[in-house]
């Protein structure tokens, strides 16, 4: 399992770069995660990455968008907004989670 | 002293500066299975930053139209997948059953009925787009259809706006 280095630490990670140890994640690496993919944290974003976190660990596996929407009951379009392109995938890497593997 | 030479740090590739790709879906179809496929391509294709356009026609209508779209139903009758006997398609109340069926198999996976998903689909910046031969010979008008269709259209009109799309016929 390749191991990169983001900020000076070392962090677990899979072949495309997303985070593999859920412990090795904490809120100060979220910021150099999302810096490394141009993104700014702001509070909606925080609301946004704790859902993801607090799913997951319920869940087992990473919340698709429309399981962040309906449950987690932040709109489609503020997920577009803050996380731009491609939403799922970006969220789970700065949240320090697998891409999502649900379909919809 | 020594010196470290650092690799770049392994970070997903999310193309964010290819953003010139774009998917024209046609829904021909107006039965609950054959409604989902473009759903969930068109979600999918949004959710990776892909320009998506869907355009209903012919029965693909009723997946647009207010008095139908949550209605659509799904039978075994003449679709050797479901392994039924074909006689079984013919008795009263099955195509009903079928489709309550199928309907609980898709909430069980987390998928929205009909008019959420194409909401969905909107929130996340697809287009949806009626087919004017369709709204002429059905004689439905704006007001018929979902609110969030964007307008109705030719299909020259369509194959304008999708210039240079990848497209699925459904």
């Amino acid at each position: 399992m390749p191991v990169t280095t983001i900020a000076e630490r070392d962090i677990h990670v899979d072949s495309e770069g997303y985070l593999t140890d859920f412990d090795e994640w904490d809120e100060g690496l979220a910021c150099d995660l999302a810096s490394q993919i141009g993104i700014e944290l702001t509070d909606a974003h925080w609301q946004v990455i704790r859902f993801l976190r607090a799913d997951y660990r319920a869940q087992g596996q990473t919340p698709t968008l429309r399981r962040v929407t309906v449950v987690g009951g932040i709109p489609t379009k503020t997920l577009f907004g803050l996380f731009p392109t491609k939403p799922a995938k970006k969220m789970a890497y700065i949240a320090g989670l697998p891409k999502p593997q649900g379909c919809v | 002293m020594t010196t470290t030479q650092e690799a770049p740090a392994l970070v997903p590739r999310f193309d964010d500066e290819r953003t010139d790709r774009k998917l024209a879906i046609i829904c021909s179809k107006g039965s609950l299975d054959m409604a989902y496929p473009g759903l969930v391509l068109a979600n999918a294709a949004l959710g990776e930053g892909v320009e998506t356009h869907m355009f209903f026609t012919f029965w693909g209508f009723d997946m647009i139209t207010k008095a139908r779209m949550n209605d659509l139903k799904f039978t075994p009758l003449g679709n050797p997948a479901t392994h039924l006997p074909q006689g079984l398609g013919g008795i009263p109340g099955i195509t009903a059953l079928a489709t309550a069926k199928m309907k609980r198999q898709i909430a069980d996976v987390g998928v929205p009925p009909v008019p959420d998903f194409l909401l969905q689909i909107v929130a996340s910046g697809g287009h949806l787009w009626a087919c004017r031969m369709s709204a002429d010979m059905m004689q439905l008008e704006a007001d018929d259809l979902f609110e969030q269709v964007e307008g109705i259209i030719s299909a020259a009109d369509f194959i304008e706006k999708t210039d240079g799309a990848q497209l699925l016929f459904i």
